[in-house]
């Protein structure tokens, strides 16, 4: 009954994180980095957006058996302008592509996307025969994580989050700007 | 400058109109109202819809009937298991399969407690919309209770696909009987607590009596089914008029005032919670043995013609309208929502209220909006 | 009322609807141009008292476009279905009934985003789900290669 905390070593088996670490960087630079990057990964606000049955889901993510707030997701921030990640939780259709769009240009960095469920990871199950749905999110913004399911559980949506966490804990100031390049305005 | 205030008026008595976009904390989905205000009351609504369009009724004149049933899963995706049992019942009913009792029974339990898990998300979700947010916190910590229960016996926590034409996937799980009556027991101890939070709460009075008030004949004429036509006086119960399952063998009430404001609405919906742990009750110590499912032909075909089949959800009246014309696809399967025809109200039932009470308004009429959309 | 008694009192009526015998409901056949004075009548007789309309679909019958009412009486709780159809498919237009039952505001709006077909005398005809230049994908000739990938 009830999950059990995952410890640090338990993530280490995911190649592509490792080779961000590989890359080193003078001593200043990286304190500063490790500051900026605790602080970033521990308040980590969400923005109210769910589109679909996903959205439940990260509802009760947040309810008290799951806690979302226990990991620093305390509260979730209506505006994008307050956001720092947002959860794409449920299917986008053609009409609601630009409006997604309009809201992660909207958002200040640091900003990070996490694409929950089926439906946002490649058009989940209205992939074939669906005139209207877009086949995954990122072909309108850049993700930083995938959530897989349908819907995925609170305790994958939890580990997603942990993963974009590991995630940012390895980020420096440099690599930040490479990262959005092809899907930006030009 | 005062030519600027002759233009527009004085300050209080302002006509614009505003945009509620489709991302906003309280419209409980991706809808997008437009609403013209002057001053701070209402004077028109208008709702934009298709931000959840998938196609789902194309979708279905492409896959076979087993296939449907998981489609049906992610329309309105808080009755999902009534939503599966409306295609299963209306493929065999075209087929002229006779179901097992067991099946009936245990379809009749799985139903009402969908029922009981959709209504507590409606009060944690009204509560926090109208600033209450401890009612979240306590709706969902129960509503977990009854999402163990799905998960042990059908595997999935909210989209059960638990349904298929000619019975239920796997027989239920040795601990189903206690589990549901552990959970009543510690309901029933719970539900006068919500009672106190909300229902006799003076802020929550003050915001709901008397707003939005909807007549029988409106409610009738536009088409509400459920919650917000019983509120009304307007007895559209489907598990009463036309029984299906094993509804014609429980004694049950249906619920109906004739206020037909949001308070009302609210109320309807606490009552059926108390109504569908009556049901439980008197199936649970009662399953008859049985088979769980009766063996089909591995393709179904239905017979040509129209077949048309109603089911109760938590929401109102759901129909599934299948035209065969004998393959194993469907030539054109019709869904009628009941959020279609709730949402129709919104716009005369919120004029001249203000607009704090339009969320008010919109919270009590329960809309999901990826079953507007389809 | 059962079925029998129905059907006698809705051929007096009208002499040139089809009444038939479904496997569930009567049907009524109307032609297009009578349909809105048979729904006025369904509804206001006070011994049929139609007060209900529960489904309203389009349907694509390969040659023809159709639409089919399902209504019901909440005084006497029995239903029929009314269908009509029109051969034209480029500009295909039928009455509304929206000044008889409200509900059929939304629904009517809807068959003219999914299949285009047009209603006499709604207040308000305009696209519901889908943008003002997408085509009409309910109907049997719609051809979508890039977005539909079909399973062969």
């Amino acid at each position: 009954m009830g999950i059990k905390g995952m410890k640090k070593e338990e993530f280490k088996d995911n190649e592509s994180l490792e080779l961000f670490e590989e890359s080193g960087t003078n001593i200043l630079l990286s304190t500063i980095d490790d500051v900026i990057n605790w602080g970033r990964k521990n308040s980590l606000w969400p923005l109210t957006y769910a589109t679909a049955c996903c959205g439940i889901e990260m509802m009760a993510t947040g309810a008290p058996r799951h806690d979302f707030a226990r990991f620093g997701m305390e509260v979730y921030r209506a505006s994008p302008r307050q956001a720092d990640v947002i959860v794409v939780a449920g299917t986008i259709v053609n009409k609601m592509a630009p409006v997604l769009k309009r809201l992660y240009d909207q958002m200040s960095e640091p900003k990070y996307v996490v694409a929950m469920g089926a439906c946002a990871i490649s058009g989940g199950p209205f992939f074939l025969n669906s005139y209207s749905v877009v086949k995954g999110v990122d072909h309108i913004i850049p993700v930083d994580v995938y959530v897989p399911g349908c819907p995925p559980r609170p305790e994958a949506l939890l580990y997603g989050m942990l993963q974009l966490q590991r995630k940012i804990e390895t980020e420096t100031i440099k690599s930040r700007k490479k990262r959005n390049a092809s899907h930006d305005v030009k | 400058m005062e030519e600027l205030a002759k233009k527009t008026g004085t300050g209080e008595q302002e006509e614009y109109t505003i945009n509620m976009g489709p991302q906003h904390p309280s419209t409980h989905g991706v809808l997008r109202l437009v609403v013209s205000l002057k001053g701070e009351i209402v004077k028109n609504v208008e709702p934009h819809i298709g931000y959840v369009h998938r196609g789902i009724e194309k979708m279905c004149e492409s896959i076979t009937y087993p296939q449907i049933i998981h489609l049906t899963d992610r329309m309105d995706y808080l009755s999902a298991h009534i939503n599966n049992e409306a295609v299963c019942l209306n493929v065999e009913k075209a087929l002229e399969i006779d179901i097992p009792d067991r099946v009936k029974v245990i379809r009749t339990i799985m139903a009402e407690l969908t029922r009981i898990q959709s209504h507590q998300l409606y009060w944690a979700t009204f509560g926090m919309d109208l600033g209450g947010l401890t009612c979240f916190f306590y709706g969902l910590r129960d509503r977990e209770k009854v999402m163990d229960i799905f998960e042990e016996t059908c595997g999935g926590r909210m989209l059960v696909s638990y349904n298929c034409p000619g019975g239920l996937m796997y027989d239920i799980h040795p601990n189903f009987q206690k589990r549901v009556k552990e959970f009543l027991k510690y309901f029933r101890k719970t539900l006068p607590e919500y009672d106190q939070l909300l229902t006799g709460n003076v802020i929550f009075r003050e915001r709901t009596k008397g707003i939005g008030r909807l007549s029988l004949n409106d409610a009738i004429s536009y088409g509400t089914t459920g919650p917000v036509g019983r509120a009304s006086g307007f007895s559209c119960d489907v598990r009463k008029y036309e029984p299906y399952s094993a509804y014609d063998r429980v004694n049950f009430n249906e619920v109906l005032f004739y206020d037909g404001d949001t308070f009302h609405r609210y109320l309807v919906r606490m009552e059926e919670m108390r109504e569908s742990m009556n049901i439980i009750d008197q199936l649970i110590d009662n399953i008859p043995e049985g088979e769980y499912a009766v063996k089909m032909k591995p393709v179904i075909k239905l017979p040509e013609g129209e077949y048309y089949q109603r089911v109760e959800t938590a929401r109102g009246e759901l129909g599934v309208y299948i035209i065969s014309d004998g393959n194993k696809n469907p030539y054109r399967v019709k869904f009628r929502s009941p959020n279609f025809a709730n949402l129709s109200v919104l716009n005369i039932i919120s004029k001249g209220f203000k607009i704090a009470d339009l969320v008010a308004i919109g919270g009590s009429l329960d809309l999901i909006i990826p079953d507007i959309d389809r | 009322m059962d079925n029998t008694g129905l059907s006698e009192l809705i051929r007096l009526f009208d002499e040139e609807i089809e009444i038939k015998e479904g496997k569930q409901f009567l049907e009524i056949s109307v032609p297009a141009s009578k349909l809105h004075r048979l729904a006025n009548q369904l509804k206001d007789n006070e011994n049929t008292c139609f007060d209900f309309l529960f489904c309203l679909s389009g349907v694509d019958y390969g040659n023809d476009l159709g639409v089919v009412y399902h209504i019901r009486s909440t005084k006497y709780n029995h239903s029929v279905v009314i269908k009509t159809r029109t051969p034209d498919r480029d500009n295909p237009m039928i009455d509304s009934v929206t000044d008889i039952w409200q509900t059929a505001e939304y629904h009517e709006r809807e068959v003219f985003d999914l299949l285009g077909i047009k209603f006499k005398n709604h207040p308000d005809l305009r696209r519901l789900f889908l943008s003002r230049s997408w085509g009409f994908p309910l109907r049997k000739d719609y051809v979508d290669n890039i977005n539909i990938v079909t399973k062969s």
